[in-house]
């Protein structure tokens, strides 16, 4: 359903000309020797989906975790709606930004992780609400309703007052989704929400997010292996390998016909190894 | 009951279980300071700050290696000796005690280096997940320690903090050394004054068999009722 013209023919996707929403320059990461992030461009525009994909162990949950600056990066420059992330810039130099001042860019990036990570002694309405009641400041009440709004959204009205620990997987990740949603972030993060989860639940997470994605209304970054999602539902493709970005661009072109041997092999052990 | 007179006990009752109450209120006063005391500690000993941790680190061992009664002892002679000589008069109030909070500070104290290492590999035990959660929605340091952390943590120390609550009933007990009538001092008055010892030292040890057991019991049911699980 998408293509290259996609951006300009729904409403609410900005122009591609307009200032990107996470606009990332030549970033490095490294942990001791090992470098992770080896520079690292891409520019995501307010609305799009961009799928990332990649063998494991080639940076994706890193970059994703740099974007949400819970992992500092050690050069470069990664902005959120034009804020600069973790850092302030002083005569061409990262200076750490104050923990207060990180917080508020964290707040406008919401992470889903791979293992949900829900607060355990919290319900699903109170995980939901929680954020925006002690970061935004917003009134109890009406965080809770926003909340059984967001519930209700990702499909789970009737579970409002069950702990994680009483709800399946899926459960938890669409719970996890809601709570990111419930920032009304400027981007969301997803990283590899499904892998942790039984085969037969991840169809429910990824119908959520397919929603989301369809809607425009919120941008999303998603590291993913489940290329018919990836192909449906994102604007951009990108491959990683090795720190590095190797392909970009529409899934038809990324997924349909790689150009570097890289993408091919790692497509082909893929669909052999899912048999898919 | 044994060919044993039950009479002249049971006539004193009520001063023996005004000793277990006093002991059991020393040992949960002393407890909830000690809580305090125990999560600073704790918090300043996982600190990445080593002016905070150091202490923190130096308090649990020094206090961990002395025994309460010592602790009880300086508290009740030493500090008055020292304070009346060193400060002012209305410092040196403020630090000499009566038995009773004598007894309260030194469980505290005592109890703190305790709580605090349990506190600690409690807080270690809170899965970094969680945290990082409360991160990427933006909270503060200080938010996700009491509204994260702390929480999570207190789920999986609760049975620690009923045994340490338990182990501090029973150290009450040492408090007769200081003439404070709390159970202990109670039967061996009662002993002296009677020669009743087989009755007087049974009744008391019944009444902190019961005791400890009805901590052990109240604080099971609360586990129960917590419908949370890490
Ligand atoms: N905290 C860390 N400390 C040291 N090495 C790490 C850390 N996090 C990730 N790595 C390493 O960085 C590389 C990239 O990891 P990651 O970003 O998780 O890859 P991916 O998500 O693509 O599988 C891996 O080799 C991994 O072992
Ligand atoms: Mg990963």
């Amino acid at each position: 359903m998408t293509d290259t013209g996609h951006a300009s023919t729904v409403g609410e996707a900005t122009a591609p000309n307009a200032p990107p929403m996470v606009r990332i320059r030549d970033v490095h990461k490294r942990f001791g020797a090992l470098e992770v992030l080896k520079g690292i461009d891409l520019d995501v525009r307010q609305g799009e989906v961009v799928c990332i994909i990649g063998a494991s162990g080639s940076g994706k949950t890193t970059l994703l975790r740099c974007i949400n600056f819970l992992e500092p990066y050690d050069s470069g420059r990664i902005y959120v709606d034009g804020e600069l992330v973790g850092y302030h810039e002083r005569g061409g130099r990262l200076v750490p930004a104050r923990e207060k001042e990180i917080a508020r860019v964290r707040a406008e990036t919401a992470m889903v992780f791979q293992q949900f990570n829900l607060f355990p002694h919290m319900t699903a309405l109170n995980n939901v609400a929680f954020g925006p009641i002690k970061v935004r400041g917003v009134a109890k009440d009406a965080a809770r309703e926003r909340a059984r709004e967001l519930l209700a959204r990702v499909g789970l009205s009737d579970k409002a007052d069950a702990y994680p620990a009483q709800l399946s997987g899926g459960q938890q990740q669409r719970v996890a989704i809601a709570r990111a949603l419930a920032m009304e972030p400027k981007v969301m993060l997803f990283d590899e929400v499904t892998s942790a989860l039984d085969p037969e639940l991840v169809g429910e997470v990824l119908a959520v997010m397919e929603d989301l994605a369809a809607s425009h209304g919120v941008t999303m970054i998603v590291v993913t292996h489940e290329m018919m999602f990836a192909r449906e539902a994102a604007d951009r493709v990108v491959f990683m390998d090795g720190g590095v970005i190797v392909e970009a661009g529409p899934p038809d072109e990324v997924l349909g016909a790689p150009r570097s041997d890289r993408l091919r092999a790692f497509l082909r052990r893929f669909t052999t190894s899912r048999g898919s | 009951m044994f060919g044993l007179n039950w009479d002249l006990i049971w006539r004193n009752r009520e001063e023996f279980l005004w000793g277990l109450v006093l002991g059991l209120q020393m040992a949960l006063i002393g407890l909830a300071i000690g809580c305090v005391i125990g999560l600073l500690v704790a918090f300043a000993r996982t600190s990445r700050h080593r002016w905070l941790s150091a202490p923190a680190a130096a308090y649990v061992e020094f206090v961990r290696n002395l025994p309460l009664l010592l602790i009880l002892f300086f508290l009740y002679f030493g500090v008055p000796m020292w304070a009346n000589s060193a400060l002012p008069r209305d410092v040196a109030d403020l630090l000499i005690l009566d038995g009773e909070n004598t007894v309260i500070a030194g469980l505290a104290i005592y109890g703190g280096a305790y709580l605090a290492e349990i506190f600690r590999a409690g807080i270690l035990s809170v899965g970094r997940a969680f945290v990082e959660a409360g991160r990427s929605l933006g909270l503060s340091g200080v938010q996700i320690a009491r509204y994260v952390t702390l929480p999570i943590m207190f789920r999986t120390v609760l049975p620690s903090l009923g045994n340490t609550f338990i182990s501090l009933f029973k150290d009450t007990s040492l408090a007769m050394a200081i003439a404070v009538p709390e159970l202990t001092f109670v039967t061996r008055k009662f002993v002296t004054d009677t020669f009743q010892f087989i009755q007087a030292w049974t009744v008391a040890a019944v009444l902190y068999i019961v005791t400890a057991y009805a901590i052990a019991a109240v604080l099971r049911f609360l586990e129960r009722r917590i419908r949370w699980a890490v």
